[in-house]
């Protein structure tokens, strides 16, 4: 494993000095990529790690977002007492539907479905609540672009570049702890065989609530993230589905269950998406949809070729 | 409000949902025997609407009678997306097979917007003004046509599922995999012949509801999410379940969007879907 220390050391010098030689574009790209590693990570811990496939992972962004967001919105607190309103919100609402789910048995498909519906169901109740701005959105107060205020977590957007770097860096270093702790463990007996793990004596109820519980409050802090980078929130937008499927394409790209999967996925696709964007601009092809469908051609080829995502094949071939 | 308002209301929502049904019925049918859930089944609900709409405009045919037609192509589509692109996948996890439909869904309705861009469209032949009078219960004749075609079709593929030697290979293998093959059937083509017929229920309820509806482009996956609700409610696989589950989620988006507010109206749909699957799992029809 040394060669690969050695290459995540060169890699994170090389996203610390990042700003460093960036124009304003790329460090916004590299902040969507990361972003998305991010998020994809915390989708990993439940289905990557512990086998529950979440179709609505929209749902703990939106909330995150809509929570802190709000905080700031009415009261001027910000984000970072925010936070954790959001996560522990967050967190109910994971634990809610992780023991209604599994106390009845759902699973699989059922369960996927059932993601699905509380983040649509919360997505069509945010488009009545007008306290947070209803179907017209919730803006927070735009920031002063060269001041540091990081109190209320506005400033240049350096600083959220920073941010989700340390946020990226965090949550991979806190996965790698986990899947060698005795959760991790129990998750992946879970994941490969859920009778087998509880003919083990595993309380595979307890531990899938706590992958649950961790992946919301994980993706509650992108949410918080999200809300304050973009300053714009509309239910629509957070909590659609297509939004679920967007967080969870990188690690299914990157590969599902592994560490780095996520981050490369978010790559891949970030990269894809802007380089795409520039070719079919540079060659006039500017129709609508057109990028969608090469995007969507991509992503049938990766799934269709590559079964087990990118990273496992990367990974074989570089011998890390 | 009086009684015949919402009498009204309960009839049409009664006939939409006829509709929905036998979008949901492709889903459930692909579900039940293949156990891959499509969720591309929405975008290729407006893609045979956009044919209808087509067909319409350059020839002036009505849509019931080009149903056959595009019924017949949806067949081969879906023979042939099953043969080249699902097969391979039956044996993968569930996420690998989810992308996969959802890398098709994604092309697909950026296709449509592509070649038909975002503008609604839709068309007009001269029943659709007409109605029916009962007492004090008016019926749109469209409406009423539209769910009598979901209905023969329905009835249609009930019957070849009950009595077609076929259409009982088909059970042998939803019912098991390895009895099926070990009794010589070619398992892979049935699945096929399965999604051909999952899409040919989508052709018809695609031609029949564009009679009901203007189409959009993002109308697909907003029938994707439909179909799953009625399937869920109606129970996964169960072939009256959906046309039930279909009825209901017709009625209950009629009622809602009468006393509550129209933009409320899939609220309703999916809390009666958390409720169904918190509490009866395998659908009102389903088995488990």
């Amino acid at each position: 494993m040394t060669k690969a220390s050695a290459a995540l050391a060169v890699l994170a010098a090389f996203l610390i000095a990042l700003p460093a030689f960036a124009d304003n574009y790329l460090l916004s790209v590299a902040t969507l990529i990361l972003y998305f590693a991010y998020t994809g990570q915390a989708w990993n811990v439940m289905m990557g790690f512990a086998g529950q496939l979440s179709l609505g992972h929209a749902l703990y962004v939106g909330i995150g977002g809509y929570v802190a967001g709000g905080i700031f919105y009415h009261w001027g607190i910000g984000p970072w007492a925010g936070l954790w309103v959001a996560m522990a919100l967050c967190v109910a609402l994971g634990v809610t539907i992780g023991f209604l789910a599994f106390r009845f048995g759902i699973s699989g498909v059922y369960f996927a479905l059932l993601t699905i519906a509380f983040a649509e169901f919360t997505r069509i109740g945010f488009d009545h609540l007008d306290w947070l701005g209803g179907p017209g959105g919730l803006f927070l107060k735009v920031a002063q672009r060269d001041t540091w205020d990081v109190a209320n977590f506005r400033g240049p957007p350096l600083m959220y570049y920073y941010t989700i770097l340390f946020l990226t860096a965090a949550a991979l270093a806190f996965c790698a702890v986990l899947l060698r702790s005795k959760a991790g463990y129990y998750w992946q007996a879970i994941r490969e065989n859920e009778e087998a793990a509880q003919a083990l004596g595993i309380n595979t109820f307890r531990w899938k609530m706590l992958a649950v519980a961790l992946s919301a409050a994980m993706t509650s802090v992108s949410g918080v993230f999200y809300a304050f980078y973009y300053n714009n929130l509309f239910p629509e937008q957070v909590f659609n589905i297509g939004r679920s499927i967007e967080i969870i394409l990188g690690p299914v790209i990157g590969g599902v269950g592994t560490l780095f999967g996520p981050i490369l996925g978010a790559v891949v696709l970030t990269v894809l998406s802007d380089s795409l964007t520039e070719l079919l601009a540079a060659i006039g092809w500017e129709i609508p949809g057109i990028k969608q469908v090469f995007y969507g051609v991509v992503l049938l080829a990766v799934v269709a070729f590559l079964p087990n995502g990118i990273w496992p094949a990367v990974a074989k071939r570089l011998r890390l | 409000m009086g009684f015949d308002l919402v009498a009204n209301v309960v009839v049409a929502g009664v006939l939409t949902g006829l509709v929905y049904g036998l979008m949901a019925l492709g889903l459930s049918v692909i579900f039940g025997v293949v156990r891959v859930v499509n969720f591309a089944h929405g975008e290729m609900m407006t893609v045979a609407m956009y044919a209808a709409t087509v067909l319409f405009a350059m020839l002036g045919l009505d849509p019931f009678v080009v149903a056959l037609p595009v019924a017949a192509a949806f067949f081969v589509f879906g023979y042939l997306l099953q043969t080249a692109l699902i097969n391979p996948f039956i044996t993968r996890p569930e996420h690998s097979q989810f992308m996969l439909l959802v890398a098709v869904a994604i092309v697909m309705v950026n296709a449509l917007l592509m070649v038909f861009g975002p503008d609604a469209r839709n068309v007009q032949v001269d029943y659709q003004l007409d109605s029916f009078e009962i007492g004090k219960i008016l019926i749109d004749k469209a409406r009423l046509f539209a769910a009598g075609a979901a209905v023969l079709t329905a009835t249609g593929l009930f019957l070849f599922f009950r009595y077609s030697l076929t259409g009982k290979a088909i059970r042998a293998c939803a019912d098991n995999y390895l009895g099926a093959k070990v009794v010589g059937l070619n398992v892979k083509k049935y699945y096929a012949l399965t999604f051909g017929l999952g899409c040919v229920c989508v052709a018809i309820a695609g031609c029949a509801q564009v009679l009901l509806v203007d189409v959009t482009p993002p109308l697909g996956p907003y029938y994707t999410l439909l179909a799953f609700v009625i399937v869920i409610v109606g129970g996964l696989g169960s072939m009256g379940g959906a046309l039930l589950g279909g009825v209901l989620i017709g009625v209950s988006e009629a009622l809602a969007g009468l006393f509550i507010a129209p933009s409320a109206k899939s609220m309703f749909s999916f809390g009666l879907l958390i409720v169904v699957l918190l509490f009866r799992p395998q659908g009102l029809l389903g088995k488990r």
